[in-house]
Order: structure tokens, then C-alpha cells, then sequence
């Protein structure tokens, strides 16, 4: 399947309190949806998704497909999402290199893998079978990370590079991911960027995070999605802009969702960002 | 046990160890560090539940819900990601839950709650106009066997549940509902909710059986009232029509 591409301008991930907002086009100019909550065999849920679909651009982000699991592709799931990709023909999709589920309970939250060559086997193996299964060529996103696995014997970024390079898929750059990781495991993320194989990013996330303590007396970032992005984040981010030229950017912000200006203004910022590196 | 399993018991069990390999960058065991993981599960899902299950929560209060939550999700985690319906173990869950036994209403109050969600979610259907059904015989009439509407749901209450949803849920129309059965459905975009004549449920299992009107209906029953309930709920699809 050849699908379209996202344009190279902000989004936002779509909440249903915020359809009558999303009149037309603007500032936010294509929507992100999380796949599994529209798993549903109909009702107000998917209506509201195919009066969106006329008018923006959609990406397709998953959450649960589990592609740093231990076990096989849960295949009813692969089929559900098969599903919904042959129906909304989405401009784009992503999952995250994480896992989710453990002999079939779902734990609702991105778990972390360590990098050694038997986990770069599954995820490769897993993620060649999701494009193979949907037909198309996914994006997979780095995580944010609290700790670290004594048995990593790979960088994050050289494993992501190697999955790219075996699979042919392209990197969804969570650049919130990235300085939350960094700060947490006290590395640099500007060198996570410098090692980053920035020509695959097919998309980039923003959001925000809230600082709390791990217990040793270090600050500990969370990936909350629940505030603005940060002033840090914003600066990595037009670091990477400034090297690739604008991306497809989304403002992810699940919880304690705002009012729509709010959104709209961090999508307008990162637009102007753009539009600031193709003037020069 | 393997590496996720150790880590998918531990998340699950705040009694059972943290994983052994889990470093912060000082190089010691990561305890507070593996808690967010346990946190971001727990918050997860009791946030799940609380959205699906909102005048249960405000009965019980947010503490006492999200204390509930957590047991409730150590007992029956999802089994799917797909958590649209997680929870649907909850009602029943409740009514064995011994320190609830003093609110016996609120294992109903929790079924409505999880028959409106159902309904939410179901497959779309035009539902049975009326009219269509104007010109028949009293004899076509009664060979006629629409079906119900895939969202279609009908609970049985021994308490004031709908009333009490009604007063909870900002549906003051709802507020004297008497106890007894509660029609739930989605003839098109928006949910209806509405207190149902005795025999609605045994008339709405009969048709979905296949059976005919002449025989879905209960000898002892108001068959005008069932009729009138179903119909202008728009609570059946017309027979013959291809199982959504």
C-alpha cells in the first residue's frame, strides 16, 4: 500500500472534546489517533473519526501491539489493526519499541526492553511482521526511559538504527523521549541526537513532562503528556528542524487535556519554528 | 521466569521483588525508578475504570473508587488492549465485594453503567421504523420477527438503580425511575436509557432467538406497553436483516 504522506506541519493528537473546535485546517493541520481507541464496532466514536478524516490528514498511532514483547504479535489484535488501517487508509502509522502485554494480560503502559543482539532479533522479527501484515512501512518510536537494563549491551540509537536498517521502517524521534531519557540516566541528549539516525524521521512527537524525585535525592522526569512542552525540548527540537528541515510535529497531550487554544498555540509555535528554518 | 514475566508479576504485585537488572545510573537497583512503571500501570488503569464507570465513582467517593480499582485490577487485568470494554468484570465484582454489601444497589447502578458503554460501542443499524409495520395483518404482524438493535441492552433491577443513575448523572428525567427493568440503546448517535415495562427483557432474548412477535411476547405481560417501549426507543432492527 502506498499510503499519503503527513504534511510537514503541526498536528495534535485529536480528544473528542475538541471536535467542534477542528472546524477546518489551521494552525493544527492533521490529527494523530491512538489505533486501539477506535476498536469499536460503531457508535459516536467512529463517526466523529470519519467526519474528521474528510478534512485532516490522519496518522494512526499504536499503542498495544507490543512489538518488544517477549511472546509472538498477539494475530487478533495485528487483525483488528489491519482492520482499521484498510479503513481509514491513514496518512501514516507508528508504534513505540516497548512492550505492553505479558502472556496475554495488557498493562496498559509502554515497559522497557534492554538492547542486547536477542531483543534487536525479536523486534526486527516483529516488526517486519507488522508491515508485512498492514501493508505498510511503519514508524517506530523511541521510548523514555527511568533505568537501565544491566544486560544492555547496545546504545538505544544504534539499535533503533539497526531495526531500521534490517526492517526498512522508518523513526518516529520522540524528542520529549529523548530529554526525559537523557536527564533520568544523566546522559546527553544532544549526543543522543548527534548518533540518532535523523534521515529516517518520518515523524516527530513533543510533549510534556513533570519533574519528580527518584528516591536518591535525583530528579526523576515523567512522561506525563500532561503539561506544555518545555522550554529544553522546544530548543532540541529546533536543533533537529534547523538539521532536517520541518517534519510532520505532533503536540501530544493526553492528560489533564487543555482547551483547544492552548493546543493550538503549541502547534502554532512549532509551525513557526518550522517556517522559520525553510525562510532561512 | 523470564525477564518480562518477572517484571509483568512485579508491576501487578507491590509484595512480589523488583527485577534484578534494573539499574539508575549510579549503577544501583532502580526501586523508586521500577515504581513509576508500577505507578503508570496502576494510575492506567483505575483512570479506565473511572471513566467507564463515573456515577460508581461518585457514590463510593474518588479515594475508596481508585482504592477499589486497584484490587479490582490485580484480580482481573486487562486481557486485551483494546480498553474500551475493560471492566466488564466490575458489576459482578462488586456484589462479591464484602465492604459494599451495605450499597446493594450499586452492583446495578454499575451494570447500567457498563450496558451504556456496550451501547456505545456496538455496531451501527437502522433501526425498525414503526410504520413499516402498519400495513400488516393481525397474522403478518404476529409472524414478523424483527430483532434487537446491536446495542440493545435490557438490565433488571431490584432497586431504584436508574433513578439513582439518573440523580447522579445529570439526567433529572430519570430521577423517580422505579425499580425494574432498564432499556438501554443507540438507535442512532445518542444513547436512551429509560425504565421498561415488566417482560421487555424475556420479549427482547425471544427475538433475539428468532422467535416471532406473536410468540417473543410473555402471556402475562402489557403488550402494548413492551410494543410502545421498543418501538419509540428504536430498540429493534427489522427482520431479515444481515447480522451486523
Amino acid at each position: 500500500m502506498q499510503s499519503t504522506q503527513l504534511p510537514n506541519t503541526a498536528g495534535i493528537g485529536f480528544k473528542a472534546r475538541h471536535f467542534d473546535d477542528l472546524g477546518d485546517p489551521g494552525a493544527v493541520s492533521w490529527l494523530e489517533i491512538h489505533a486501539e481507541n477506535y476498536m469499536v464496532a460503531g457508535g459516536p466514536r467512529l463517526a466523529m473519526l470519519e467526519a474528521l478524516r474528510a478534512r485532516f490528514p490522519i496518522s494512526v498511532h499504536g499503542v498495544g501491539l507490543s512489538i518488544g514483547g517477549e511472546g509472538p504479535l498477539d494475530a487478533a489484535h495485528l487483525d483488528r489493526l489491519k482492520q482499521l488501517i484498510d479503513r481509514l487508509r491513514p496518512a501514516q502509522f507508528s508504534e513505540h519499541l516497548a512492550w505492553s502485554t505479558h502472556e496475554g494480560t495488557y498493562f496498559s503502559d509502554l515497559l522497557p526492553l534492554p538492547y542486547t543482539a536477542a531483543t534487536l532479533e525479536r523486534v526486527t522479527s516483529h516488526v517486519d511482521e507488522v508491515q508485512q501484515r498492514l501493508g505498510l512501512r511503519m514508524l517506530l518510536e523511541n521510548p523514555s526511559s527511568y533505568l537501565v537494563f544491566e544486560d544492555s549491551t547496545l546504545s538505544e540509537t544504534s539499535f533503533l538504527a539497526e531495526v531500521a536498517r534490517r526492517t526498512g521502517c522508518g523513526l518516529l524521534l520522540d524528542i520529549n523521549n529523548v530529554f526525559i531519557s537523557a536527564s533520568n540516566l544523566g546522559t546527553s541528549a544532544q549526543a543522543y541526537l548527534a548518533d540518532y539516525p535523523v534521515e529516517l524521521v518520518g515523524e516527530i512527537h513533543l510533549a510534556g513532562y513533570v519533574e519528580e524525585e527518584d528516591g536518591q535525592g535525583a530528579a526523576l522526569l515523567i512522561d506525563t503528556h500532561g503539561a506544555p512542552v518545555a522550554d529544553p525540548v522546544w530548543a532540541l527540537y529546533a536543533e533537529v528542524i534547523a538539521r532536517i528541515g520541518p517534519r510532520p510535529t505532533l503536540i501530544e497531550w493526553d492528560n489533564d487535556v487543555p482547551d483547544f487554544p492552548t493546543l493550538e498555540a503549541e502547534a502554532a509555535r512549532a509551525a513557526r519554528l518550522m517556517a522559520r528554518r525553510v525562510a532561512a | 521466569m523470564s525477564g518480562q514475566g518477572v517484571f509483568a508479576s512485579a508491576l501487578l504485585g507491590p509484595e512480589l521483588p523488583r527485577p534484578e537488572t534494573l539499574r539508575d545510573p549510579s549503577g544501583s537497583r532502580a526501586t523508586r525508578r521500577f515504581d513509576v512503571y508500577r505507578n503508570n500501570v496502576a494510575v492506567a488503569l483505575t483512570e479506565a475504570l473511572a471513566a467507564a464507570f463515573p456515577v460508581v465513582q461518585r457514590l463510593v467517593g474518588e479515594t475508596y473508587f481508585a482504592a477499589m480499582a486497584r484490587d479490582f485490577a490485580r484480580a482481573h487485568p486487562p486481557r486485551s488492549p483494546v480498553m474500551a470494554l475493560y471492566g466488564a468484570e466490575l458489576p459482578g465484582w462488586i456484589e462479591r465485594f464484602p465492604p459494599l454489601a451495605a450499597l446493594p444497589y450499586l452492583p446495578e447502578v454499575a451494570r447500567i453503567e457498563q450496558a451504556r458503554r456496550e451501547a456505545s460501542q456496538a455496531a451501527d443499524a437502522a433501526p425498525l421504523d414503526p410504520r413499516a409495520l402498519a400495513g400488516l395483518s393481525p397474522a403478518e404482524l404476529a409472524a414478523n420477527a424483527p430483532r434487537p438493535h446491536p446495542a440493545t441492552r435490557c438490565l433488571r433491577t431490584r432497586h431504584a438503580a436508574l433513578a439513582i443513575w439518573g440523580r447522579n448523572a445529570e439526567r433529572p428525567d430519570l430521577a423517580q425511575s422505579p425499580p425494574g427493568e432498564v432499556l438501554i440503546t443507540r438507535p442512532a448517535l445518542s444513547l436512551r436509557l429509560r425504565a421498561a415495562p415488566s417482560g421487555t427483557g424475556a420479549t427482547l432474548r425471544a427475538l433475539a432467538r428468532g422467535a416471532p412477535l406473536g410468540s417473543a411476547l410473555p402471556q402475562d405481560a402489557d403488550h402494548a406497553a413492551i410494543f410502545a417501549c421498543l418501538f419509540t426507543a428504536g430498540a429493534l432492527v427489522p427482520q431479515g436483516d444481515p447480522e451486523p
